[in-house]
């Protein structure tokens, strides 16, 4: 036991950086994971985390750096190159095949010699369950399973595969706290038994209780590192949103600001039960724009889709002030009508989730077509008015400088940024009284960003009441006039976007006590 | 009354080309290709052994045919022109992702208008009167039965009167069930037809499955149209004889819920109805036995409706059947 002999690195990754197009998801990282220890790593939606992680288990190759394993230098170009050195990811989707029992799985892909003897590759596997204290009954098929025992599945198949290294991709997103627990009690185990570990996550809380140490990046860079006993959830907090960037979002003050869509004590449970929205209650003002902020899978999704009534709302009342309505007109409520008729009413939603074009346009159709989506019925009896939705996607592809040769290119095949220009740049035409974005800037790059910025507050100013679900902090601060923070379903602040600082806000989405403003 | 010691044997001769196209068809869905040019496949096959068998009866006189050539030559024929259409679907979907749907169909034109076309050739060539090669010579060694079945009275008709590809058909989906059941291969083709991309991750090449997958079952498929010329058929080859007897293979994958094993019985079933007709009494009266010859394509249609009200997560199809495999969409 020479104390003078250097800790030995699991993994050591050096100037490692990932491009996709344009966007650098990962510039010059230098990383290092420890022999036995457990590695929390922290960082914002789109901080770059698991593009990072993904470069260990082999699915993207890095653009430039080099990777060591165990101090050897290292190419991992497929994700068996990663098992081959030890190196197993558990990644947020499960990898198992649905009508397959837990052992099936987990042995799947195994060339052993012989023939295949399930008995013996169950032995192994009880054995692995009884070391590292696993609940799970092999026979069972995976569909048959909980989210906990799919996961758990995952870990123990990683395990069989003889992984000294084991990285989580937000393993406790699906859990509950007592399955959550039990994870943690494993992940332990499994340290004491001289495994390494990595584990992805935005919870401070569950970074504080079980990783040895914090490493934190921030939009791709790696901002360092610090020892868990030393770290609190307001110092990690600080580290994860950093300080304030100017960019220069012009912001003019809000003229004519009146109630627009009042949200009363709003409460949804999805199809498994489990509520996504917790008595939720805000006001989008007209010629205002409301950011709401909050780690993915806050309920903003929830939300949005319960306004325009794609959501089964348990509880509450949404509440429409018509503009084209007389001044003493009672508000409409919009809870129980279904999503044409509040479409009709003005509420407009530009959703942009993960897959642009999964919701809002039809990737094989071209600009007129999709414009079509909207304007369909406003043809006469069979057939379709083709005239104005071809002027409404000239419109769009002259102002908007979307890049595509023609308003029929199929929009599948335009660049990210332009698809999402053609649908922002739809949901605008409508006129819209309220008008909800979600991501509407995500994978974009600085210029186009700004494009759809300034359309946004255009509509502010034109009296539209403008809902804005953003990732970016700096951008929520600099673009909305109010930011609503949504924590677990629930509403944990709304403050002011010119007085709030990025600490508050980031404090409110991981729930750490800050001055909180109601207005 | 029902003579069920001769209709039986006639039930099993029908239903082993469909048990082939079955067997055939199941291992190229389990890997998660839908091959829809089944029935050009065994068309295909069969005119291939009958282009090897045509040539080798011309080239030798009956007497001294060699019985181990007589069968050999059209079996490799056979095998080598279903073994080329499967590869053909394969490059097309698998390597050039072309629409496994589209590509099937039209395989299966492809391969009827290939079969005709040379059967018509060969046609010209023997000169004949009718329109039909006859084989006989080379169909006796296919349909030769165990020679002391004949002693055994209806055991013997029942189990043993049958040409060897009968007992092979039976041969191959025992071991195929077996294969896919119990082997790695066999979870491992299965997880291909599941989860690709699960498959690819756990290091499992996933176009050499399916180009295995594809091409085997195919050359199983076409040793259906071989055994229904060369045994069924007695030697005869008239163009479009084989008839609707692919669709019905690809019927039966899902009435036996994608196990060859059970595909067995009900392809004998399938080859049952499929003759029923003739044994029912219906006088004179032809439109009431066409009513009758119906039955199996009636019993088809109730079977898929039953089978589609199925809920058990097992006897689904392949969850990927259908759709190309691309690494990098994720």
């Amino acid at each position: 036991m020479n104390a003078l002999e250097p800790v030995k690195t699991a993994i050591r990754m050096e100037h490692i950086t990932k491009r996709f197009g344009s966007v650098v998801a990962n510039h010059d990282i230098n990383f290092v994971l420890k022999k036995g220890e457990i590695l929390s790593l922290l960082g914002e939606n789109g901080s770059g985390k698991t593009t990072l992680m993904n470069m260990l288990s082999g699915i993207y190759y890095a653009d430039e750096g080099q990777i060591y394993v165990n101090d050897q230098p290292v190419a991992i170009t497929s994700p068996k190159d990663a098992y081959d050195l030890g190196i197993g990811m558990i990644h947020q989707h499960f990898k198992l095949v649905d009508v397959f029992t837990a052992v099936e799985n987990i042995v799947l892909g195994l060339k052993d010699e012989g023939r295949l003897d399930l008995k013996k590759a169950r032995q192994r596997i009880v054995e692995i369950c009884e070391r590292y204290g696993f609940e799970i009954d092999l026979d069972r098929k995976i569909y048959e399973m909980s989210v906990s025992q799919k996961q758990t599945v995952e870990i123990v198949k990683v395990l069989y595969r003889g992984a000294e290294i084991l990285i989580l991709d937000e393993p406790t997103a699906v859990l509950t706290p007592q399955e959550t627990d039990k994870l943690f009690a494993v992940m332990r185990n499994m340290k004491a038994d001289g495994k390494s570990l990595i584990i992805i996550t935005h919870k401070l809380h569950e970074v504080l209780e079980v990783s040895d140490r914090v490493a934190v990046l921030r939009k791709g860079e790696y901002i360092g590192d610090v020892q868990t006993k030393d770290a609190s959830q307001q110092s990690l907090t600080d580290m994860m949103v950093g300080h304030a960037v100017a960019l220069n979002i012009a912001r003019p003050t809000p003229v004519n600001v009146a109630p627009r869509l009042v949200v009363e004590h709003l409460t949804v449970y999805d199809d498994l039960g489990v509520k996504r929205l917790n008595d939720v209650s805000f006001t989008a003002n007209a010629g205002e724009i409301l950011g709401i902020a909050g780690i993915a899978g806050s309920g903003q999704r929830e939300l949005l889709e319960a306004i325009s009534g794609l959501y089964p709302i348990s509880e509450g009342s949404i509440r429409f002030h018509d503009p084209k309505a007389s001044e003493n007109a009672p508000p409409k409520e919009l809870v129980g009508m279904d999503p044409m008729a509040i479409r009709k009413c003005g509420v407009s939603m530009a959703f942009v989730p993960e897959d642009r074009l999964g919701m809002g346009l039809v990737g094989s159709m071209g600009m007129t077509g999709n414009m079509m989506l909207r304007s369909w019925r406003k043809g006469k009896g069979a057939f379709l008015n083709r005239k104005a939705p071809e002027e409404l996607a000239n419109r769009i592809w002259k102002e908007l400088d979307v890049v595509t040769p023609s308003t029929s290119f199929p929009v599948r095949r335009m660049s990210g940024g332009n698809v999402q220009k053609v649908l922002v740049g739809r949901e605008i035409a409508q006129d819209p009284a309220v008008l909800m974005t979600a991501y509407a800037v995500r994978g974009l790059d600085i210029n186009t960003s700004y494009t759809i910025y300034n359309l946004l507050t255009e509509e502010k100013m034109k009296g539209v009441a403008v809902v804005y679900v953003g990732e970016d902090l700096d951008v929520l601060l600099e673009l909305c006039d109010r930011i609503l923070v949504l924590c677990g379903g629930q509403v944990s602040g709304i403050v002011d976007g010119r007085t709030a600082d990025k600490r508050q806000v980031g404090a409110l989405m991981t729930r750490v006590e800050g001055d909180s403003r109601h207005e | 009354m029902f003579d069920l010691v001769s209709f039986i044997p006639r039930a099993v001769m029908q239903g082993i080309p469909l048990l082939y196209g079955s067997t055939g068809e199941i291992l190229t869905e389990k890997s998660g290709n839908l091959n829809l040019g089944i029935p050009g496949v065994m068309y295909v096959g069969g005119i291939c052994g009958v282009i090897g068998a045509f040539f080798y009866e011309q080239a030798v006189p009956p007497e001294s045919m060699n019985a181990v050539l007589a069968i050999g030559i059209p079996m490799l024929c056979s095998l080598a022109g279903s073994l080329l259409m499967g590869l053909l679907y394969s490059v097309l979907t698998i390597t050039l992702r072309a629409n496994q749907n589209v590509t099937g169909l039209a395989l299966t034109t492809f391969g009827v208008g290939i079969g005709n076309f040379f059967g018509g050739s060969l046609i010209k060539l023997t000169g004949s009167e009718v329109p039909s090669i006859a084989l006989s010579a080379t169909s006796a060694y296919f349909s030769k039965g165990l020679p002391f079945a004949a002693d055994l009275g209806w055991f013997g008709q029942v189990f043993l009167s049958y040409g060897f590809l009968a007992y092979l058909a039976i041969l191959i989906a025992i071991v195929s069930s077996y294969v896919l059941k119990r082997t790695r291969v066999g979870l491992h083709l299965r997880a291909v037809g599941e989860s690709p991309a699960t498959a690819d991750a756990a290091g499992i090449n996933v176009t050499r499955y399916k180009y295995m997958a594809t091409c085997i079952g195919s050359m199983v498929a076409g040793l259906g149209g071989l055994y229904y010329v060369m045994d069924y058929a007695c030697g005869v080859w008239s163009n479009n004889a084989f008839g609707d007897r692919g669709w019905l293979a690809i019927a039966l994958v899902i009435f036996t819920i994608w196990r060859p094993n059970i595909s067995i019985l009900a392809s004998i079933l399938f080859g049952g109805f499929y003759i029923l007709y003739l044994y029912i009494p219906s006088g004179l009266n032809l439109s009431v036995k066409e009513l009758y010859k119906m039955i199996p394509y009636v019993v088809t249609l109730v079977v898929l409706i039953i089978v589609s009200m199925r809920k058990k997560r097992e006897d689904q199809p392949p969850a990927n059947l259908g759709l190309p495999y691309f690494r990098e969409e994720r």
